[in-house]
């Protein structure tokens, strides 16, 4: 070769064919908003059965994460994601569609050390740096409590 | 009127935040994993900011079920916790109100592992 | 002289392919000799299926052959999996000294020159090679849980379900393994797994172009010169840094990514790759071509990319290798 690394980097970005980023954004967009719209739908849906406020903000990720993960048993979630990209995996449908998809995969391995070790491979760092940075935050909202 | 209103918020906004991550995913070549842990601390730093708040006023849904959500209701119920009992709600007050989502996670996940088997992608 | 010419060049007696439902499904169907429609070969996780497939291949290239296990003396077998399990429990059945061997994708071909260089030697006279990969087992060492939803970026490349095995005996009539050119890893910089095209290419131009110097050949002088699973991004870069080098590669290359799928219409972005893509269209399509005479003077390059899912996680790059083995009708 007569080129570096560097060069070569290059040279290969160059070959390598680009995402559809116009075609990817709209699929997410509509799939994305889509399943907004079906929560804000649930919501209001729960609240007029009389449910109320605390509990229905609670039911519909709950909702969700239920067909998530059932979607992802009979197969069919990857499909769906595969066309939505981000529609589905920034709503809670991604995280439910993670852990499912995992303690399916890992039950060669056993209830305890498949499932129940590997359940979280793909969606632990979401709770991790979630509750890391809320403690952080809480921290922080302690002492500007203390001090102002 | 007002319903329809809503959905149409909650569409937009929810849309909107799945596309800011399609662009990520498209053109930097982050993982998944990275851009959900982004999504939620992103969610934790600007519900503590109070701006987050605002999206959910005006969005619910849309705002919510993202998981900038998450992060927001993590950083809310820290709010509340400290609020109530001092420093140690820093520690309680996140997982408190996030534990229904990841109960439900984790429960459905194992029912699900023992009903269903995986099948080779199409 | 890094050409291992052999003077006692092994024939490739016969040869048997195992392909999953999408590899049936894809241009050569027909050409392979066993496939299962859910790909699982009867047994309940995928890594035993692979064994499976590496068991079925090996039976039927011998039961091509009139052969039984009995009469071979050794296997050399690899795959995709943590310490290479997919072949052992494989070779298991039967009960004959086994050689566990990985190179990435290129294994298929490391195996063969193995193979013919132990039997040119004198050691064995006839042997089975056999490699596998499952789209299955190796998404969930590699990447994510199958079930999972995610996108692909277009340059990767799915991983072929399927085992492919020859046969290689010192009597013989042909084709034959001439010789063969162990490759040497190289690494561009490439760091992204999606990308393994572009980490292998660099390695598969090495081998070549030290192979034609050697041999004061050029492309032209060959029926086909196929590599491994370079898939389409590799594919491109190959040709187009050849053709500057003075090896025009346009006319009769290809690449076993690209043929066993076809590309525009079953969603594999930019080809197979595995180990058991370069094997399973080796002893399908191209044996039987060589066998019936269609094709006489081959040049065989499969390509690895020699990574696992620590080292990039690690931030490492990919190198790359290819090992060639050149085969022929007649005997030099």
């Amino acid at each position: 070769m007569d080129m570096n690394r560097n060069e070569y980097i290059k040279y290969s970005k160059r070959h390598s064919k680009k995402s559809p980023v116009i075609a990817d954004c709209a699929k997410a967009f509509f799939v994305g908003g889509f399943l907004c719209a079906c929560a804000e739908a649930l919501s209001m849906l729960f609240l007029s059965l009389g449910i109320d406020g605390n509990t229905a903000k609670s039911l519909v990720p709950i909702t969700f994460i239920f067909l998530a993960g059932l979607l992802t048993g009979i197969g069919i979630f990857d499909d769906i994601a595969r066309f939505a990209g981000a529609g589905t995996l920034v709503p809670i449908t991604g995280f439910a569609n993670s852990i499912v998809a995992s303690a399916i995969d890992d039950k060669s391995e056993g209830f305890i050390l498949g499932v129940g070790a590997k359940m979280f491979t793909v969606a632990g760092p979401v709770i991790v740096y979630g509750t890391l940075s809320s403690v952080i935050y809480g921290v922080i909202y302690w002492l500007a409590g203390v001090i102002f | 009127m007002d319903f329809l209103l809503k959905l149409i918020r909650a569409f937009i906004i929810g849309g909107a935040l799945c596309v800011i991550a399609q662009i990520f995913i498209d053109k930097t070549r982050l993982t998944p994993a990275r851009i959900l842990v982004a999504y939620v601390t992103m969610g934790v730093i600007l519900g503590g900011a109070g701006v987050y708040g605002y999206l959910v006023d005006f969005a619910g849904c849309g705002a919510t079920l993202p998981l900038t959500g998450f992060g927001y209701s993590l950083s809310q119920g820290v709010k509340k916790a400290v609020d109530e009992s001092g420093l140690i709600g820093a520690l309680t007050g996140g997982l408190t109100a996030t534990a229904g989502g990841i109960a439900a996670a984790i429960s459905f996940g194992y029912i699900f592992s023992i009903i269903f088997k995986s099948k080779p992608k199409r | 002289m890094s050409i291992i010419k052999l003077s006692h060049a092994p024939s490739i007696i016969s040869g048997a392919s195992v392909v999953g439902k999408k590899e049936y499904d894809g241009p050569l169907g027909t050409d392979f000799d066993i496939h299962d429609n859910d790909s699982t070969f009867g047994m309940d996780t995928w890594e035993k299926s692979e064994s499976e497939m590496q068991r079925l291949a090996v039976n039927t290239s011998l039961a091509k052959a009139k052969l039984s296990p009995s009469d071979i003396e050794v296997i050399f077998a690899g795959d995709l999996m943590n310490q290479c399990t997919g072949s052992a429990y494989g070779a298991l059945g039967f009960a004959k000294p086994y050689f566990g061997i990985y190179g990435a994708c290129s294994t298929f071909a490391e195996g063969l020159a193995i193979a013919s260089m132990m039997l040119g030697a004198g050691y064995y006279k006839k042997c089975a090679v056999v490699t596998s990969s499952h789209f299955c087992s190796a998404e969930r060492q590699f990447r994510f849980p199958i079930e999972y939803g995610g996108q692909r970026p277009p340059t990767s490349q799915r991983t072929v379900t399927g085992a492919g095995a020859v046969i290689l005996s010192l009597d013989g009539a042909g084709p034959f393994i001439c010789d063969v050119m162990p490759g040497i890893p190289i690494d561009m910089g490439i760091s992204d797994a999606n990308n393994m095209g572009a980490a292998m290419a660099p390695a598969a131009i090495n081998t070549f172009k030290r192979y034609f110097d050697e041999t004061n050949t050029s492309p032209s002088d060959y029926d086909l010169i196929l590599t491994g699973d370079l898939g389409m991004e590799g594919h491109s870069i190959l040709c187009e840094i050849m053709g500057t080098k003075g090896y025009d590669m346009s006319k009769n290359y290809n690449d076993c990514g690209l043929m066993i799928y076809n590309c525009k219409t079953q969603d594999v972005h930019s080809g197979g790759s595995g180990c058991g893509c370069s094997a399973t269209v080796f002893s399908s399509l191209i044996l039987k071509k060589l066998l019936r005479h269609e094709l006489n003077n081959v040049l065989f390059a499969a390509t690895g990319a020699l990574m696992s899912p620590d080292s990039i996680k690690q931030g490492m790059s990919i190198p790359g290798i290819a090992h060639l083995i050149h085969i022929k009708n007649e005997r030099i």
